[in-house]
């Protein structure tokens, strides 16, 4: 098996039937209490999603550290800006699409600008929300919060790194942002995974080191379906790397450079706009440093509609045959230079 | 109401006088700037920091200090003139206002200059912070009061009304606001652009006590911080009627200064006013 066994991943990872599927919001949830138990100076606000976003499992245990600010997500951004000055470590949580998407500014400005230490949890993220709608599903908050210094973006691949993530951001001293998702998806790592901000996971090593074909770097629940990909092309005798690049921000640019030299193609894989997101991240760093033929999965320049999650990544071009049909593309082009 | 000796508040007046000087002197240097606001609160930025806050300029990350979170940072001027006029920097770091590589800049940036307790321009944000702030406080059971002074024109914008109805209903009563009530926004006067009025009425109908004053007085000013301290159920809002461009009579309830500094002949003209104390006595020049 080609699975990178240092990565400790699931080992029922490619039996359908056999693997876990959770939503990683529930991995924020846990990680959320943990984060309270090992640090009192935690607090949590939300703006009236506080069981949807998974807040709830925080209030109860420590409802003094609770914060209830209704629908106000520029209050939200504001308060928790004034709490990390007076010493807190404020998490702020509602859907990607009311924030960042309703108080980006306030973020940018009492926050980032302002050099304090809040936690900002984009729930709901990607159009995988599924039956609300395009109201509903933020793809375009890599894009608006890519763009801002100092700060730390982390779109976790499962329910376990949701959890790691959210510890780990705890911990950090720049804020934050974590990306989480709705609806169940595979559990892809375990408990023994290693989880490091910045640091991308090769999850997924090609048979023949020497002739590597493509290497695949995704975000979030969707490096599932990159690995299946993987898996499904090595028996067709391709080498491929798999790559889960969670932190978008800062991007880990070494290990970037080092496989897309190796492979000499590259395709990239999110739940996200292809403008402006993990993937046009990934092409900044190589066309300054090592430019080679890039293929984005993604969202092409559309608004979503209401549908099922895996009625809706196959309609928007994030399905397991549009990964392939990347993958052989960007080969070709490489073939071609 | 406060006792304050006749002597204490002539002490008061003069500080905010040479204030003035130095916003005017900043103003002609940088080019740019706003001129109506800064005048117009020299008397309340001197009250909180020559009488009201618990502050050390010598040491401004004291945790037990008194916050003054400044939401409408336009008006930066005079928070800069009167901060290093109470010590937090050298009074000559002034004439650096807005320029390249200083720590003075257009709009404060908490992280480069100590003592701002935030960094603020885009309007509207200010009363969030000092919420967030305030409610740190009391989660920790500290005795510190958090103030937040704020324009008239940002009462224009969604996120005061979020942070209003926030504060309200968590009873914040280590929480005083400020609104600098002198009728002006960039566009003109604020009753034409977007009407406030009847804005005690608004602050009340989301509980809040509401007090309101004459922004040049000092004994009112500083009576009613003292009373917010004594209102336990609700935080306070202070309304403080000021004429913009005080003590300058050009400048004085004309919108176009709300956003524009003086050129060298103007600021020659004001300094002379403010020097003369409007005629009253001679200038040392004289």
């Amino acid at each position: 098996m080609p699975i990178n066994s240092n990565a400790k991943l699931n080992p029922n990872l490619f039996d359908q039937t056999k693997v876990e599927q959770k939503p990683s919001r529930f991995g924020f949830g846990q990680g959320l209490v943990l984060a309270g138990e090992a640090d009192k100076q935690v607090v949590a606000l939300c703006a009236d999603l506080t069981e949807s976003t998974q807040i709830l499992p925080f209030k109860n245990k420590f409802p003094e550290r609770f914060i209830q600010v209704g629908v106000a997500e520029q209050n939200l951004a504001g308060l928790a800006s004034g709490l990390a000055a007076s010493g807190k470590i404020p998490f702020i949580a509602s859907y990607g699409m009311f924030s960042p998407g309703r108080n980006w500014e306030q973020i940018r400005t009492t926050i980032a600008y302002n050099e304090v230490n809040v936690k900002i949890a984009i729930m709901h993220a990607g159009i995988s929300v599924g039956p609300d709608g395009g109201t509903h599903q933020a793809i375009e908050d890599l894009a608006i919060t890519r763009v801002i210094p100092k700060v730390v973006i982390i779109n976790p691949c499962d329910y376990i790194e949701a959890r790691e993530a959210t510890l780990a951001a705890a911990k950090h001293p720049l804020a934050t942002f974590l990306r989480f998702h709705r609806e169940p998806t595979p559990v892809i790592t375990t408990d023994e995974s290693n989880f490091e901000i910045g640091q991308a996971e090769v999850l997924f090593t090609p048979k023949d080191n020497r002739k590597v074909d493509v290497v695949i770097f995704a975000c979030g629940p969707l490096v599932y379906r990159a690995l299946l990909v993987a898996q499904e092309l090595e028996k067709q005798g391709l080498n491929i790397y798999v790559v889960n690049n969670h932190t978008i921000k800062p991007m880990d640019e070494k290990t970037i450079i080092e496989l897309a030299k190796i492979a000499g193609a590259v395709v990239t894989v999110e739940e996200h706009q292809i403008a402006g997101g993990m993937g046009s991240a990934v092409a900044e760093i190589l066309a300054r440093n090592y430019p080679v033929p890039i293929e984005f999965i993604g969202v092409h320049d559309k608004f979503g509609q209401s549908g099922l999650q895996d009625q809706l990544l196959d309609y928007y071009g994030m399905g397991v045959a549009d990964i392939k049909e990347a993958v052989k593309k960007v080969i070709k082009r490489k073939l071609k230079i | 109401m406060t006792h304050l000796h006749e002597a204490k508040i002539k002490q008061l007046e003069e500080t905010a006088n040479q204030i003035r000087q130095d916003i005017i002197e900043m103003l002609v240097e940088a080019k740019s700037g706003h001129s109506a606001g800064p005048l117009g609160m020299a008397d309340v930025f001197t009250a909180f920091y020559f009488h009201i806050l618990n502050h050390d300029p010598q040491n401004p990350t004291w945790a037990e200090r008194d916050r003054l979170v400044l939401s409408n940072g336009h008006i930066c001027p005079v928070l800069y003139a009167t901060m290093a006029k109470a010590g937090y920097f050298p009074r000559e770091e002034l004439k650096t206002l807005r320029k390249f590589g200083s720590r003075l800049q257009g709009h404060p940036h908490r992280p480069w200059l100590p003592g701002l307790e935030t960094s603020s321009g885009p309007l509207g944000a200010g009363l969030s912070q000092a919420c967030g702030m305030a409610y740190g406080a009391l989660m920790d059971k500290k005795k510190y009061n958090v103030y937040c002074l704020m324009s008239d024109g940002e009462q224009d914008a969604g996120n005061t009304w979020e942070a209003v109805l926030w504060a309200g209903k968590n009873k914040l009563n280590n929480l005083t606001a400020i609104i600098d009530r002198n009728n002006i926004q960039i566009d003109g006067m604020t009753e034409e652009i977007m009407p406030l009025e009847p804005l005690r009425a608004k602050y009340e109908a989301f509980n809040w006590h509401v007090i309101e004053i004459d922004g040049h007085n000092f004994a009112e000013i500083i009576g009613a911080v003292e009373q917010a301290k004594a209102i336990y159920e609700k935080p306070v809002l202070i309304i403080a009627h000021t004429i913009p461009g005080k003590e300058v009579d050009f400048m004085e309830f004309d919108f176009k200064w709300h956003g524009m500094p003086p050129n060298k002949e103007q600021a020659t003209e004001a300094l002379k006013q403010l020097r003369t104390l409007g005629g009253k006595i001679k200038s040392e020049h004289e």
